[in-house]
């Protein structure tokens, strides 16, 4: 049985149809990377898997379970965690403050803040530090801990390496590998699709709100992709 | 050595302003809420203890005892059912709440009560009347140090809860980001709720030290919450929770030297140094450690960028 099921959903921004009925199975273990150009509709898909985001219409099933109508902080019980675009953490909490306030609404599992400093070394030295003092890849790696430690069986990351620095680029996705290794069920956003890519397991590319393309990432070509990317096939350029 | 005197006092002063602003920074730091009926809250506490008293003949300090929890679970209800909802549409919304809230308090009190002056400073045998005098000029009211330390340690403990209990992080958590917080499992609409009983159970200690120290009617609210609300703005608006408290020292200072120039000055000069404080640059004594800019101005920024 897939561990995300999602139906026909619909997200809106006010009149804005962000999401404009998309389907999706994930499996237990899979790596799956979302692509789309910018106002695609990936970050309110993300959202509303993990209840930020109130679905206008379609349902989201987690485990079985109907979970559309279920608020965030309950879906995070269930093991659904989101990494935010932009990491938004909490500034004035230092780095263990920020890995201790997801302690309370987490499922019951593996994950706790000395967990976190042995499969993110980085933070480990940073504990003590506030959040606002941290470097761009400090505070993802912040962020992906704070995800972490609610023990989640879905993992949805936004944005990945948004304005990281090309180093720390690299120890993030090592970071990734490493939480992917063991096991964990990701869905992925992120600009570098070769570096997303090459962790996954499978590709959805999302244009204008719809999937266009759906295939492993082993077998996707660069050349399909950067044409469901920007549209180029609905619009006849490329023939 | 008058003036000796009278700094000693506008500092124990201070103590009372400084537990009846304690809950309004409380909910203005947590969820940017100006409870206008913040004062009414402390005078129904009032009350509520009063009426205990009419039909149980203890101290006023065992009547907080069962009412304590009373009020707690009102400032839970009122956050659930109606400041949560006000929240949804804007940062006005709330304010105009409150302000029904407060006139809703007011009248009711009247109407339950009668529009009588009540006290409880009767009730508490010797405490009202006894004072250390230090020497001939300055003298300390035993009251008044009961007040003044009680703000310490409510000042004190909410500290430690925020600072060091989980609870205490999750409320920090939710202050700052309810959106985020929601992403990483805290109910932030229940963080709220809780924040809103514990200013509400301040408020009830400040009732009673309202009605120990002087009187109280179904109207005395507006006049704690101008004081309550001067002292927030005065220790930085937010900004840091002893700021309220600094901010009421400096309040209680203001008043009795005030008085000591010209009696009718007294809460003139409270009001100046409030707008003082209000025009100038820092705007607040203890500011934002981020953020650069005065505690009052960058939280009205903060206001009018949401």
């Amino acid at each position: 049985m897939s561990l995300l099921s999602v139906d026909s959903l619909v997200l809106r921004h006010g009149l804005l149809e962000a999401v404009r009925g998309v389907s999706l199975q994930i499996e237990p273990g899979e790596v799956l990377s979302l692509v789309g150009a910018n106002g695609a509709g990936k970050t309110t898909l993300l959202r509303g898997l993990a209840g930020a985001h109130r679905p206008a219409s379609g349902t989201i099933s987690f485990d079985g379970q109907d979970i559309t109508r279920m608020p965030a902080h309950r879906r995070v019980r269930q093991g659904i965690a989101l990494v935010p675009e932009g990491r938004r953490l909490f500034a004035n909490l230092t780095v263990e403050e920020n890995l201790l306030v997801a302690r309370r609404g987490a499922a019951p599992g593996r994950w706790d803040v000395e967990a976190v400093y042995a499969a993110l070394p980085m933070l480990g030295p940073l504990r003590r530090r506030r959040a606002a003092t941290l470097s761009g890849g400090e505070q993802q790696a912040t962020a992906i801990g704070r995800a972490l430690m609610t023990n989640p069986r879905l993992l949805l990351i936004d944005e990945l390496s948004l304005g990281l620095a090309p180093v720390a680029i690299d120890d993030v996705y090592a970071s990734l590998r490493g939480v992917i290794g063991d096991g964990m069920t990701v869905l992925l956003v992120d600009q570098d699709f070769s570096r997303a890519a090459a962790i996954s397991d499978r590709v959805v590319c999302m244009l204008e709100g719809r999937f266009v393309l759906a295939g492993k990432a082993a077998e996707l070509t660069r050349e399909q992709i950067t044409e469901a990317y920007f549209g180029l096939h609905d619009r006849g350029v490329v023939a | 050595m008058t003036w000796v005197n009278d700094v000693v006092q506008g500092i124990l002063l201070g103590g009372y302003y400084g537990i009846i602003a304690c809950g309004l920074a409380l909910m203005f730091g947590v969820m940017r809420i100006i409870n206008l009926a913040h004062g009414d809250i402390a005078v129904l506490g009032a009350y509520l203890m009063y009426l205990l008293l009419e039909h149980w003949n203890v101290s006023p300090f065992i009547a907080l005892i069962p009412v304590l929890p009373v009020m707690l679970a009102l400032g839970y209800v009122l956050q659930r059912l109606i400041l949560q909802r006000s929240l949804r549409s804007g940062v006005l919304t709330p304010l105009l709440a409150t302000f029904g809230v407060s006139i809703v308090i007011q009248n009711a009190l009247e109407q339950g009560f009668g529009p009588d002056v009540q006290s409880l400073g009767g009730q508490t045998g010797s405490l009202v009347t006894a004072a250390w005098q230090i020497n001939s000029q300055v003298s300390i009211a035993a009251l008044s140090a009961l007040i003044f330390g009680a703000a310490v340690v409510i000042y004190g403990a909410l500290q430690f809860f925020l600072a060091r209990t989980a609870a205490g992080r999750r409320m920090r958590a939710a202050a700052e980001d309810p959106d985020t917080a929601e992403l990483v499992g805290i109910d932030s609409r229940a963080v709220y709720a809780r924040a809103t009983a514990i200013a509400v159970g301040i408020a009830t200690i400040g009732g009673l030290a309202l009605a120990l120290r002087t009187t109280f009617s179904p109207y005395a609210g507006p006049d704690q919450l101008i004081f309550a609300f001067e002292a927030v703005v005065i220790g930085g608006l937010g900004a840091s929770l002893w700021g309220a408290l600094l901010g009421g020292i400096v309040l209680g200072v203001a008043q009795t030297v005030g008085a000591q120039i010209n009696p009718e000055w007294s809460v003139l000069a409270g009001h100046i140094v409030f707008l003082v404080v209000l025009v100038s640059p820092r705007g607040g004594l203890l500011t934002l450690r981020s953020g650069g800019g005065g505690g009052a101005r960058a939280a009205l920024q903060r206001l009018r960028a949401s």
